[in-house]
């Protein structure tokens, strides 16, 4: 174990080469709805238990299946309406259990990132062959499902090992959602590959907003919009990115959706100014045409320090 | 630490549920449910009547509103008592006067200890269901089959007892264990307050034959949102409110849904409360196409477009 991830150098806000997304817009806004399967009773990992409250938890398990079978749909409505493509942080085994669920966001073109096999498997203890044979079966399961290579990865439950950033580098993924220090991308300091970290937000994650902050559905919406506001101000200096990770169990919920479309009323309105793009566009845009920069950046004020994250992913 | 190969196994990965209780059906592309007469929006409002002993087991888990301090707890005791005592005759009287039915969830334990309420519940005609024994009989994994079938023999014992024979059962804490539907239908239930997982009623398979899951919301339970989330009283009758008017509407290309959430006597039925409470009340009745009345009743007067075991 290592005091310090090394992942990423410290790299200020102030004075950074300026981003510029697509079209000269000063914020990348992307949502993306987690498209989850918890097992009713999973094996247990050592580390972590699958529910919080002893198995099987009807309750849990019930409202989470009440998120794919009503709440999915009333969010993809949402975002037709709003004219908004959804980057799916996607459970991959949700492609065997709910297939009219993929078949629907694929025909809307939506992208699919990995969010693990389901839930309910954590990473922790996990070795680099069972890590591998996870990114693998993801890249496998989507890629037949939907013709999709999937570019971007949010660790199953965010349960890691100090070796999956490097692993998802090697397998060319271009994005990471599991780095929050951040609210432009930033290149991760991987053995191999061009993976940045990408802006997902657990701020202004409608699990943390509803369930840890305890925020009413109007309360929520508000927050949104400052969040939005805020960042596009500071998008005229240097391109920020907003992320809303949402889960139709909570945010499709019958009182909250229509306040919650009120905030993407509110996003949806700045047009001029926004780019409304997917996780893989902001990665590969950044890829592109600012990741030199970044890191010339970062070495013109002295601050790239030596190696890779983890001493080089030796766990 | 590793972990064992078994942990990428996935022997339940194909189409569909991974349990065999009920089959996945999206709300996409099937059939709507309908309900008798005009009726769009099947709302119930759950009113648990639970005892909290002085000295819980805490097996599992401590009930949502268990006694927290050293023994002896008058406080959380009496506090909970209170709900029994005073609070649930103070929403009987607003049912009444709003017209409203519930549905009674209630402990069996109180069905002696608290006969007067219980008059009181039938005398208005609203649904008694069960509750489970008490709120220190958490139905879950750790008890054997024996144990978990005296609880469910000695509920629907002490209902007979008290002349009473409820269809509805709710489990304490609204915990199961992988057989409670079984041994609940086994006990005469045929209506269950436990699982959520639809906006219309869908019949579970068990060992001897369907028992109807009714969803009640977790998300509007009152305890949670007023005193642990700490969400005022207006803001709570806004959500309720809000989540009948925006399913009122989707019902009109969905088809019929259910609306159920709790009112908890300690909780609801405190005096700065009821102001909401009657609001809520007179909003539900406002609402073209909704009824309030009792879980039964709707299940009764649902035809829906879901897979029924």
């Amino acid at each position: 174990m290592q005091p310090d991830p090394n992942l990423y150098d410290y790299w200020p806000y102030k004075d950074r080469p300026r981003i510029v997304w697509p079209g000269g817009k000063k914020l990348a806004f992307w949502i993306a709805p987690n498209i989850e399967f918890y097992e009713f009773d999973p094996p247990t990992n050592p580390l972590r238990p699958s529910w919080p409250k002893p198995t099987p938890d009807v309750v849990g398990y019930s409202q989470r299946d009440w998120g794919n079978r009503v709440g999915h749909w009333r969010l993809m409505e949402l975002l037709d309406r709003r004219g908004l493509r959804g980057s799916v942080s996607l459970n991959v085994a949700m492609c065997d259990h709910c297939p009219e669920i993929i078949d629907a966001c694929k025909v809307r073109g939506w992208e699919f990132f990995s969010h693990g096999i389901y839930n309910t498997r954590f990473s922790y203890g996990m070795t680099e062959a069972q890590e591998r044979a996870v990114i693998e079966d993801s890249i496998r399961t989507v890629e037949s499902a939907t013709g999709q290579r999937i570019r971007g990865y949010l660790a199953p439950a965010l349960t890691h090992t100090e070796r999956t950033l490097d692993l998802i580098a090697e397998y060319d993924f271009w994005y990471t959602c599991d780095l929050f220090q951040d609210d432009q991308p930033q290149p991760v300091k991987t053995r191999s590959g061009k993976l940045i970290s990408m802006p997902y937000s657990l701020e202004v994650n409608d699990v943390i907003a509803y369930g840890v902050l305890a925020m009413d559905p109007w309360a929520y919406a508000d927050v949104l919009k400052r969040h939005f506001d805020q960042l596009l101000e500071e998008g005229e200096d240097s391109g920020t990115v907003m992320c809303i990770p949402l889960h139709a169990y909570l945010v499709s919920q019958p009182h909250r959706i229509r306040a919650f479309e009120d905030a993407i009323a509110h996003i949806t309105s700045h047009k001029d100014d926004v780019w409304f793009a997917t996780g893989a566009e902001i990665a590969g845009h950044f890829r592109d045409h600012s990741w030199d920069s970044t890191l010339a950046d970062i070495s013109r004020r002295g601050l790239l320090r030596p190696g890779t994250g983890f001493g080089g992913g030796a766990a | 630490m590793t972990l064992d190969e078994s942990y990428l196994a996935y022997p339940r990965r194909q189409r569909g549920q991974d349990i065999e209780r009920y089959d996945w059906s999206p709300m996409e592309g099937r059939a709507a449910a309908k309900l008798a007469g005009d009726v769009k929006l099947a709302v119930s409002i759950v009113v648990p009547i639970e005892y909290f002993p002085l000295t819980p087991s805490g097996k599992p888990f401590r009930h949502p509103g268990a006694m927290v301090t050293p023994y002896p707890d008058l406080r959380h005791y009496t506090t909970r008592d209170y709900g029994n005592r005073v609070g649930a005759f103070r929403l009987l009287k607003a049912f009444a006067e709003a017209g409203v039915k519930a549905t009674f969830a209630v402990n069996a334990i109180l069905l002696d200890r608290s006969r007067p309420l219980i008059d009181a519940i039938l005398a208005d005609g609203h649904e008694i269901a069960a509750h489970g024994l008490s709120t220190d009989h958490i139905h879950h994994g750790g008890l054997t089959e024996a144990e978990e079938r005296a609880y469910t023999d000695k509920t629907r014992a002490a209902f007979e007892a008290a002349g009473l024979r409820p269809r509805t059962w709710m489990s304490p804490a609204r915990q199961e264990s992988t057989r409670t539907p079984d041994l609940v239908r086994a006990a005469g239930f045929d209506i269950c307050l436990d699982w959520e997982f639809d906006v219309a009623p869908v019949g579970l398979r068990t060992s001897c034959g369907p028992l109807v899951a009714f969803p009640l919301l977790s998300e509007l339970d009152d305890r949670t949102l007023l005193t642990i989330k700490n969400h005022d009283e207006s803001r709570w009758r806004d959500q309720i409110i809000e989540a009948a008017k925006y399913m009122r509407d989707e019902a009109a290309t969905r088809g019929a849904e259910c609306l159920s959430f709790t009112m908890t006597p300690y909780v609801a039925g405190q005096p700065f409360r009821m102001w909401a409470v009657k609001e809520i009340l007179a909003a539900l009745g406002a609402i073209d196409g909704a009824s309030v009345v009792p879980v039964a009743t709707h299940v009764d007067n649902f035809s829906t477009g879901n897979p029924q075991q």
